[in-house]
């Protein structure tokens, strides 16, 4: 049996094989895999891009302060981006199934129509959750839109859950009693972060404050996008800063949301300021690309 | 010549596929047919990873024809004409006349060769498989390219053999096709004749109907005792290849969970069937189906039995963390979940709720209605969406309320659908009616009505539901007055009235406007009065006699008469006489009739209606006669028909 490090190393040596840059996680707080730069921003424009990454992803909402055995604050993704789609793209993924050890002639594997959708980053594409004996492990979608942008080239992404994957592996019913390295489960090294994690984002965050980084990050994300139509030298205008501070827009949404400090209606609205300032980046990146 | 399709895509959504080979079958003739080949679609058939055709008796091609083209006329002489024979490459003396009723003119008898069937098909396919409608589509080599449900990754395309060439998005049609994803391996090349074969040695069934047959045999074998589920077998028969069920189990202490939860767990979120005992109990197994051929190592049974009992562990969660605040005590909290933007919270529309429910059905229906959008804040309900109302009333029994109240949240909701039953109890019906009327005339009163195809709040469900609870559950009330004056509801559920009654209870249409014409307030003595002509329509005098009253609305009509006594003194010819006598009999007649009866009486004023127009001229040259026959006709017209508008009736 595989520690989860190693079904890690085979994954990324796998799609290291097939031509994918190994990426590291981003340095910033994301909601998922999708939104950090490598797949929100270079799935835009017509160069193609192969990468493939492990990403905590932040979820507050989803805290149960370490005591749930499935749910998590903050899980991990794998994040594969295929851009251009490969024909032989469900061939390949299912190549990474066989690789980390799951014999397919002995599974179950069916693929179940679920189109991805993103109101947040004004994205969308079509795809399948894929399951195995009849549980969730993988969103396999073709992006067909980003940041309300059309894409050039279609990108496949397949984003892997990887404690439920490894807790199928190892045979464990819990997440917290997977193996990641010798002598240390995976409570050992994420129990601290759940539980506090949880602890801060229901009981201790606060709403003022979140409110008010929420306004701040938008009013200077918005700033940078506006600026970019004006300048001179295109290519070194800071696209990038202006996306980190949608992150960080979104981050703090979330946290407002944990806290339950959004209501049903204004949560519709807040959407649709982070979203404004996504489509913004995502409409100026294209043009910068363009001008290299 | 035969004729082989097979349209190769990556897993197509299983509700998708029996329309898309629908329209494959009916698009294919048509193009044989517009193309004037012979030839008839065999079959139709699908998984969830093919769409395939099946023709026979094509010809080759189609067969040479003429063209006659029209010159100028000879009139415009020899120089015109050789003109004209040039342009059609032929020459002076293999031109033609044709005589028309314009004179005579210049002609020409083209050959056109016909094409070959392969060359008009493998110009045709590839437009003709991108043009099958799906409800959501996507791109896949790039912006701009074609669209279809999922990527087309082969096409095998055989006539009589040999294969008809053409390129669709990149991919160039072959004999080739692929078998089950894992258990075949490698390109198979196929003929019209071993290709299901060869399929099925491939772990693929490509016929719906045997991958059905294969998912019950294999649950027979089981020996489970499967509650039917039409749906899930349908879904299951589409997202497979190779269906294969196993059998699992689960701890029987979750059996504690209601049975809603644990088949709803097992149902929508795991597509697996849950398996009764012999008493109708829910029992502690479960059977899946596979897309492979045996789990002899019984791997797959233990991975599902893992996820479930996650997902019931979750359940007791839910149930457990929910048991800490009554439903009672939730109900403020409804101040903070939006029913719609326009129209307030959930606590708003509780209110409204609990006054309509009151005037409808009492104090146990208030009670009910005060409380039936509270499980909106349980987690049962956050994760199990389409469990609300049941989960209530689950809650609502647990925590001490009467069964009349619980069963009524439980059952509020109802009916989902056409088919599904009214609730149960006149308490629950109160309910129902309350929460769907309350939909509607606030979404209406804030101009939210449905257009064309776009109902996103399902009103034309609810009031269907309105409509089906009222007539099925005999509630005697004025539905104008529920609606609270609104126009524009009046005139959205006069439709689902019609709608109701044409279509789920098959009445004819014009029957339907005949009865609803005379007044629609009452919904069940619409109903009364349906089945009343319904059953009296097949008798000797009923329709002529509609006819009759046709005729009289007309001449009443056309002469514009409005008002005006009937004179008795004035009827002077006999007909007329005793078509008055006759209806004053009748009038007498129909006291305390039921309407069937009374309709058949009516039936019976025929003879005397007949002979009336025999022997009558109503437009009669004296001016009081006529106004006097008019004003008997007029008030025949309004006194008999009550029941129904007779002359809406289409007779034969």
């Amino acid at each position: 049996m595989d520690l989860y490090q190693q079904t890690l190393f085979k994954l990324k040596q796998y799609w290291a094989d097939r031509g994918a840059i190994i990426q590291e996680p981003y340095d910033m707080e994301v909601g998922a895999g999708t939104m950090c730069p490598e797949t929100f921003l270079r799935v835009l424009g017509p160069k193609p891009y192969k990468v493939a990454y492990v990403q905590p992803s932040r979820r507050p909402a989803d805290g149960r302060y370490g005591d749930n055995p499935n749910r998590l604050y903050k899980h991990q993704q794998l994040q594969v981006i295929l851009k251009p789609t490969p024909v032989d793209v469900l061939e390949q993924y299912m190549g990474s199934l066989e690789a980390i050890g799951i014999d397919l002639t002995k599974h179950d594997l069916k693929l179940e129509e679920d189109n991805w959708e993103s109101p947040t980053l004004g994205a969308w594409g079509i795809g399948w959750q894929v399951m195995l004996d009849g549980m969730e492990i993988t969103q396999f979608t073709y992006f067909q839109q980003c940041g309300g942008v059309d894409l050039e080239l279609v990108p496949a992404e397949i984003t892997y859950g990887l404690e439920r994957l490894t807790a199928f592996l190892q045979g464990v019913e819990s997440v917290y009693d997977i193996q990641w390295a010798p002598g240390f489960k995976y409570r050992d090294v994420r129990y601290n972060d759940e539980l506090q994690g949880s602890v801060y984002n229901f009981e201790m965050a606060d709403v003022d404050m979140l409110w008010q980084l929420f306004a701040l990050h938008e009013k200077e994300s918005q700033r940078l996008i506006d600026g970019f139509a004006g300048y001179e030298g295109k290519r070194r205008y800071p696209l990038l800063a202006a996306y980190e501070h949608v992150l960080k827009c979104s981050n703090s949404f979330n946290l407002l949301d944990a806290r339950g400090a959004i209501s049903v209606t204004e949560r519709v609205g807040v959407i649709a300021r982070v979203r404004k300032l996504a489509v913004g980046v995502a409409q100026a990146w294209v043009l910068q690309e363009a001008v290299r | 010549m035969n004729f082989l399709l097979e349209i190769g895509a990556e897993e197509i959504p299983d509700w998708m596929i029996e329309p898309a080979l629908k329209q494959l079958s009916t698009d294919f003739a048509a193009l044989l047919a517009a193309n004037n080949l012979s030839g008839t679609v065999k079959a139709v058939d699908a998984s969830p990873r093919r769409l395939t055709l099946w023709a026979e008796g094509l010809s080759a091609g189609q067969s040479d024809s003429e063209e006659l083209v029209t010159g100028p006329p000879k009139s415009a002489g020899i120089g015109a004409a050789n003109g004209f024979a040039k342009k059609q490459g032929a020459t002076l003396d293999a031109l033609d006349t044709l005589t028309t009723d314009k004179g005579e003119y210049f002609a020409y008898r083209k050959k056109v060769v016909g094409r070959t069937t392969k060359v008009i098909l493998a110009e045709a396919l590839p437009d003709l498989i991108l043009k099958l409608y799906f409800p959501k589509t996507m791109y896949w080599t790039g912006k701009g390219g074609p669209r279809f449900i999922r990527p087309i990754r082969w096409i095998v395309a055989l006539l009589g053999g040999e294969v008809v060439n053409f390129d669709l998005a990149g991919v160039a049609s072959g004999n080739v096709t692929y078998g089950h994803r894992r258990l075949s391996k490698g390109p198979l090349p196929v003929t019209f004749e071993n290709y299901e074969e060869t399929l099925r040695k491939n772990y693929v069934l490509v016929r719906a109907g045997q991958r059905r047959q294969r998912i019950l045999d294999g649950i027979a074998k089981l020996g489970a005792n499967v509650k039917t589920d039409e749906k899930l077998l349908h879904v299951l028969t589409y997202i497979t290849e190779w269906p294969t069920p196993i059998m699992g189990s689960f701890d029987a202490s979750y059996l504690e969970l209601p049975k809603e939860v644990l088949v709803m767990v097992l149902r929508h979120h795991q597509k697996n069937f849950s398996v009764e005992k012999a008493d109708g109990g829910l029992s502690n197994q479960f059977v899946a189906v596979m897309n492979i051929d045996n789990d002899n190592e019984g791997i797959v049974r233990s991975g599902n039995e893992r996820v479930i009992k996650a997902r019931f562990n979750d359940a007791k969660f839910f149930w457990d963390v929910d048991q800490q605040r009554k439903l009672s005590d939730r109900v403020q909290d409804l101040a903070k979940v939006t029913f719609q933007a326009k129209l307030g919270s959930y606590l708003e529309k509780s209110n409204r709720m609990v006054e309509l429910a009151q005037q409808l059905g009492g104090e146990d229906a208030a009670r009910a209605a005060g409380l039936a959008k509270a499980d909106l804040t349980t987690e049962m309900v956050k994760e199990f969406t389409d469990l609300q109302g049941i989960v209530g009333g689950l809650y609502a029994k647990v925590q001490g309320e009467s069964s009349e109240v619980s069963q009524a949240i439980y059952e509020h909701y109802k009916p989902l659908s056409m088919e599904d039953s009214i609730p149960s109890t006149k308490t629950g019906q109160a309910v129902g009616l309350a929460d769907k009327l309350d939909t509607l005339k606030s979404c209406f009163s804030v101009g939210m009505a449905p257009t064309g195809s776009k109902d996103p709040f399902a009103l034309r469900r609810a009031a269907q539901g309105v409509v089906k609870i009222l007539i099925e559950g005999g509630w005697r009330v004025s539905l104008k007055g529920l609606l609270g004056g609104d126009k524009q509801l009046e005139e959205f559920f006069l439709d689902r009235l019609k709608h109701y009654f044409r279509e789920i209870r098959g009445f004819k249409y014009d029957e339907v406007n005949a009865v609803i014409a005379t007044g629609w307030d009452d919904v069940v003595d619409v109903q009364d009065r349906l089945l009343a002509i319904q059953a009296v329509r097949p008798t000797e005098n009923f329709e002529p006699l509609a006819g009759g009253f046709k005729r009289m609305k007309n001449i009443v009509t056309q002469a514009k008469f409005t008002t005006g006594k009937l004179d008795v003194a004035l009827l002077s010819d006999e007909a007329e006489i005793e078509l008055h006598a006759a209806a004053e009999k009748l009038r007498g007649q129909l006291q305390g009739l039921s309407y069937p009866e009374s309709l058949a009486a009516i039936a019976g004023l025929r003879p005397a209606v007949d002979k009336f127009f025999d022997k009558v001229m109503v437009n009669a040259p004296d001016q009081s006669v006529r106004n006097n026959r008019l004003a008997m006709l007029a008030g025949l017209l309004s006194e008999f028909s009550s029941i129904a508008d007779f002359s809406e009736i289409v007779t034969g």
